[in-house]
């Protein structure tokens, strides 16, 4: 049995981590109100771009020559998976959630003979992926330094994109995120950014149809806006994975607090009971000696 | 007749300005145009200069640098990947700045890195400019 002193060290480094999750906790709440914001912000962006993109893309789509980011190259054998995660761990299942989405695709991909090249944004993905995919790592974008995610990150990602879809690097392009829920429900999302996929709009009654004039023509602001839109969802991504880091950390480390509390009552249980023992012992030793007098 | 309509700025970090206005003249890629209430439906590219908003008889200007404009009847969005207001603007150190990505742009590696360069400093010139015309 352990002594009492080993007990009563035990019980204070239980309580050392329980102080750091706490602190974690308390500054990934923080930082979560930040990031929704961020994310709730930027939403009147992308759903607009969205909008007017659906709008275009519909007039478009069924004509000839339409822009290759908006009705692909006509091909589908060589896929660019964007794996977004985190730099840091101690999230919880986060950064593995993605991963898992990750590499189960490659795999289904690879399985039916495609071609498949990865990107990771994130450290995290890349320790995950690099063991398997190796090989077919294209790229590891870095974004620790980073302490708010900006556009101009975003864009960055999105011009290499579209650099590599220009050199015919490869046919379509997923990127693959945490999307935001709750502070405990992070849903790991793959979504299809090139060619571009907007859902088909629903008719929604309060939906009224316009006809659009265009200047200048349809083409050429299409073919403006389809790389911007490529960043515009990248951005949208990462700002949803920046929300879901920290909701997940959030939770990770309100468990890890709750788990430290409860190790240290068991342990001073034991602790008290040990002491008690000792104290019970050392009479019954007085008390035998006594009467053995 | 409605004599205002809805007009809004949105830049992908936020939406700047969402307020019933009588009038707006964009700086479209093929020239300003003006918006009043009930105007046709248009979606039109911006090229890089002031947005004038007129509310209530006041006028307040922002700039905008890449992005495009959707004109329905009643409202008027305005997408720009950069939107301020013109009197957050400043040109402290812009000259340095601009000279800056010009080296960027002449010492960089790869086509990648040059149309990167390239776009700051585009970006860096609109604000010269547009603060020049101030």
């Amino acid at each position: 049995m352990a002594s009492l002193k080993e007990l009563r060290n035990r019980i204070d480094s239980v309580k050392n981590t329980q102080k750091i999750t706490k602190a974690m906790q308390m500054v990934a709440a923080a930082k979560l109100r930040r990031a929704q914001d961020a994310a709730e912000a930027a939403r009147p962006y992308s759903e607009r771009m969205d909008a007017v993109l659906g709008n275009l893309a519909a007039a478009m789509a069924t004509m000839p020559g339409a822009p290759a980011l908006l009705a692909g190259n006509g091909k589908s054998d060589r896929h660019l998976l964007v794996v977004a995660t985190a730099e840091r761990g101690l999230c919880g299942g986060f950064n593995s959630s993605i991963s898992k989405l990750a590499r189960a695709k490659a795999l289904e991909l690879k399985a039916q003979g495609k071609d498949v090249k990865l990107l990771c944004v994130g450290k995290k993905g890349y320790d995950a992926l690099k063991r398997e995919f190796q090989a077919d790592i294209v790229d590891v974008v870095d974004l620790s330094a980073v302490r708010q995610i900006g556009f101009a990150d975003a864009h960055d990602i999105g011009a290499k994109l579209i650099t590599m879809f220009e050199a015919d690097e490869f046919d379509i392009c997923t990127i693959f995120y945490n999307k935001f829920e709750s502070v405990i429900s992070q849903v790991p999302t793959a979504q299809q950014i090139i060619p571009a996929f907007f859902p088909t709009a629903d008719n929604d009654e309060d939906k009224t149809v316009h006809v659009y004039d265009y200047e200048p023509d349809e083409k050429a602001i299409l073919s403006d806006l389809l790389p911007r839109n490529v960043s515009v969802q990248v951005f949208k991504a990462l700002l949803e994975n920046g929300a879901s880091e920290q909701g997940a950390r959030m939770s990770a480390m309100d468990n890890a607090t709750r788990n430290a509390g409860e190790m240290i009552d068991s342990l001073t249980i034991l602790y008290n009971r040990s002491r008690q023992a000792q104290i019970t012992k050392e009479l019954i030793e007085i008390i035998s000696g006594a009467e053995a007098l | 007749m409605a004599d205002t309509f809805t007009f809004s700025l949105v830049s992908p970090e936020r939406e700047l300005v969402s307020e019933e206005v009588s009038s707006v003249v964009v700086p479209g890629s093929e020239g300003d145009f003006g918006v009043l209430p009930n105007h046709a439906p248009v979606i039109a590219r911006l090229r890089p200069g002031l947005v004038t908003v007129v509310k209530d008889g006041a006028t307040k200007r922002y700039f905008v640098y890449h992005g495009f404009a959707e004109v329905t009847q009643s409202s008027l969005s305005v997408l720009a990947e950069d939107a301020q207001p013109v009197e957050e603007l400043h040109g402290d150190g812009l000259a340095q700045k601009i000279k800056d990505a010009e080296e960027d742009v002449s010492v960089a590696k790869n086509a990648l890195e040059k149309a990167l360069a390239e776009e700051i400093l585009s970006h860096l010139k609109a604000v010269e400019s547009t603060l020049a015309s101030l």
